[in-house]
């Protein structure tokens, strides 16, 4: 056995613990050696979720569906919002979906570093496997969901165009943005237990100011574009221009989502990486 | 030797005031800042904190097995949880060679939905170990956790043994350079801490560093050469693990293996019988001299009668840490009629018969065989340490009340003749 380890002096790694101080780099490269913790993470997350409640992935497809039957009926119906010339249905789940996306991902990193108390006090590896983790762990939901979007779609004979492979890079979006607010709020969480009120209150809030009950086209330009501030904005438009073929070609809206998406997931995780070293000591 | 782990002037500030309370919330962080800024401005600095470790050096040669004690709060497990990155130092610098793997806890990422095969997977990618290197060592995490027929179980209907034999298999086959252990022994039956021991018996002659944190001084003696010893965040001995453990049991425990009172009038008792003395010895000693399970030991009790013609007899209640009676002692024969006086009873008990630990002793006067006079608990406190002999290779918490050493014999009754090749 101890043949294994006789790994000659020279090539063990040599680890200086000392106080850091200020902003320290991200530490990707790690992140990238524990990869297989963060498949084990996100693969613990689906297999709980689906074994533990009892309609499993049902749940998955339920909320978005239901919201859609909702919006259907009070905007679609009663209020008569437009939709882009789409069934409203369709408009609204398609929005709905990646919405979900985001919105699961954003509650359940913001709460994920203050429910992993028991690994953030006993072993290391690199803090931002967690929040990462549970925002990847939302794609297996939102497949499913996905299906359902499509089987309405073609329902309302709507057929997918190539278009629809810019879907890859729009969940990306959704993702990185999720991540991004995660990403602060995680650790805000960890220092302020208030964030777990916040929360829930900022998704709501966002969801309204996202247009999923409504299109965007509603704006003119440039308005629509500053409208791509928030970045969900730009993810929902891209959704439904790429899979319903809306004429309203999102493209500097989705520039300013990209941005800003950009600028929040650098910011949250140059953020978490300050505040980690006291994570142990708050959490 | 070249080093594994050196510690330079390691420190770790906690604050444990008010400005920074554990749960703060935002409304008392905007709070906190106004009052911080006044603060300032009135230069008052006075911040509640508390040095967890202060300038704690030592250097950890390669293959080394070091055992780490101290009382609680002490700072052990703050400096396990430096070294292995859980948190970081306030002050100073420690340079590691090595992979490190550590073991605060058992069952670390265990999650209680997943079946045992799962968690195996689970937690040794939190242990930092690679998937393949899991699916090469599963078999035999499995033999070691004796949880075959349940792999696929999840481990909320496991017994909390299996679970613990599970857990603890995982982390003792991790493979890293440097291994630091706390306290995890603590949990578990004796089979399950012989069996830990056993493993880290393993694992220390297997050349890796350990660096071990028990409050089993005999575990600690048995696996480790050097020890350690914190006591309030600073290192107070390090060397030779005998001399330091010796040193630190002398000052760990409070006992009270002599009492003496000289007035007669407010000693302990009543109008009809006062205590004067009462001591606990070994055979050839004097009181406070070290005990351990091999040390006879002398009991000794004055008391004044104030009753002329009473028929008195003492009863010693023996208890040990756990409250339980270990044993009732008394003399044998009927008690005669007492003058008035002041009297000695002396009670002998014999090495190789009281268990480790601390013990109580509780004394009851009593008049006519059935009539208690007056009672006293905690007359005595003292502590019966362990002993690396007479145990075998078995070096956890010896079961039971009491460790007598009973003749034991074994032989042939039966043996096979085997036929001459």
């Amino acid at each position: 056995m101890p043949a294994r380890s006789g790994v000659s002096a020279s090539a063990l790694p040599v680890t200086i613990l000392r106080p850091s101080r200020g902003w320290v780099s991200l530490g990707l490269g790690e992140l990238w050696e524990y990869r297989e913790l963060l498949y084990f993470l996100v693969w613990r997350d689906v297999k709980v979720r689906y074994k533990q409640t009892a309609l499993g992935a049902v749940w998955a497809v339920l909320q978005p569906v239901a919201t859609m039957v909702v919006f259907s009926l009070f905007f679609g119906r009663l209020a008569g919002v437009p939709s882009d010339g789409v069934p409203y249905p369709v408009f609204s789940l398609a929005g709905l979906v990646p919405w979900t996306f985001f919105s699961q991902g954003l509650v359940q990193s913001a709460n994920s570093l203050v429910g992993s108390q028991n690994l953030l006090t006993k072993v290391y590896f690199p803090r931002l496997a967690i929040p990462t983790a549970t925002v990847l762990s939302g794609v297996v939901d939102f497949a499913l969901s996905f299906l359902v979007l499509m089987g309405i779609m073609l329902f309302y004979g709507i057929v997918p165009t190539a278009r629809i492979l810019w879907l890859g890079p729009l969940l990306m979006l959704a993702f990185a943005t999720a991540l991004g607010v995660g990403l602060w709020l995680s650790a805000l969480h960890v220092k302020y237990r208030d964030v777990r009120y916040v929360v829930p209150f900022l998704a709501q809030l966002w969801l309204f100011a996202t247009p999923i009950a409504y299109p965007s086209s509603l704006l003119r330009e440039p308005w629509r574009a500053l409208y791509g501030l928030n970045p969900m904005a730009g993810v929902v438009e891209g959704f439904r221009w790429a899979l319903l073929g809306t004429d309203t070609a999102p493209g500097p809206l989705l520039a300013a989502s990209a941005a800003t998406s950009l600028v929040l997931l650098i910011s949250g995780a140059f953020y978490f990486r300050r505040m980690e070293r006291t994570f142990a000591d708050f959490v | 030797m070249s080093g594994a782990i050196r510690a330079e002037g390691l420190g770790k500030l906690y604050r444990i005031g008010r400005l920074e309370s554990r749960y703060d919330t935002l409304r008392d962080a905007l709070a906190g800042w106004g009052r911080r800024l006044v603060e300032r401005r009135k230069g008052s600095g006075g911040e509640d904190t508390l040095w967890a470790l202060r300038d704690v050096s030592f250097e950890i040669g390669r293959g080394e097995a070091v055992g780490l004690i101290g009382g609680n709060g002490a700072g052990k497990s703050t400096l396990l949880k430096i070294l292995s990155r859980i948190t970081e130092p306030t002050t100073g610098e420690a340079r590691i060679e090595g992979r490190v793997g550590s073991l605060l806890e058992v069952g670390t990422g265990f999650h209680s939905e997943l079946s045992g095969r799962e968690n195996v997977y689970l937690a040794g990618a939190i242990l930092g170990m690679k998937r393949a290197e899991i699916t090469r060592k599963l078999d035999e995490i499995v033999a070691f956790a004796e949880v075959e027929r349940f792999l696929d179980t999840p481990v909320k209907r496991y017994s909390s043994g299996m679970y613990l034999r599970l857990a603890f298999a995982v982390a003792a086959h991790l493979e890293p350079e440097i291994l630091l252990v706390d306290e995890v022994l603590a949990v578990g039956d004796a089979a399950f801490q012989k069996k830990c021991l056993g493993k880290m018996g393993d694992v220390a002659r297997q050349g890796r560093t350990v660096l071990f944190v028990s409050h089993n001084m005999v575990a600690i003696e048995g696996l480790c050469q050097r020890v350690l010893w914190l006591r309030d965040g600073r290192v107070a001995e390090d060397g030779p693990a005998g001399r330091v453990v010796s040193e630190y049991l002398k000052t760990s425990s409070a006992p009270a293996p002599e009492r003496l009172w000289c007035d007669r009038d407010t000693a302990p008792g009543n109008e009809k019988v006062r205590l004067r003395s009462a001591r606990v010895r070994p055979a050839s000693g004097s009181p406070g001299d070290p005990v351990t399970v091999r040390t006879p030991l002398v009991f000794e009790f004055e008391y004044w009668n104030l009753q002329p013609g009473a028929r008195l007899n003492l009863s010693l209640h023996l208890y040990n840490e756990q409250g339980v009676l270990v044993f009732n002692a008394g003399p044998l024969d009927p008690p005669p009629s007492f003058p008035a006086g002041l009297f000695r009873d002396v009670c002998q008990v014999p090495g190789d018969f009281l268990n480790d630990g601390v013990h109580s002793v509780e004394l009851m006067v009593v008049q006519d065989l059935g009539k208690v006079l007056f009672r006293i608990a905690d007359l005595l406190v003292f502590d019966v340490r362990d002993t690396v002999e007479m145990r075998g290779e078995w070096y956890g918490k010896w079961p039971g009340a009491v460790r007598p050493l009973l003749p034991w014999s074994t032989e042939a009754v039966e043996v096979p003749v085997e036929e001459p090749a």
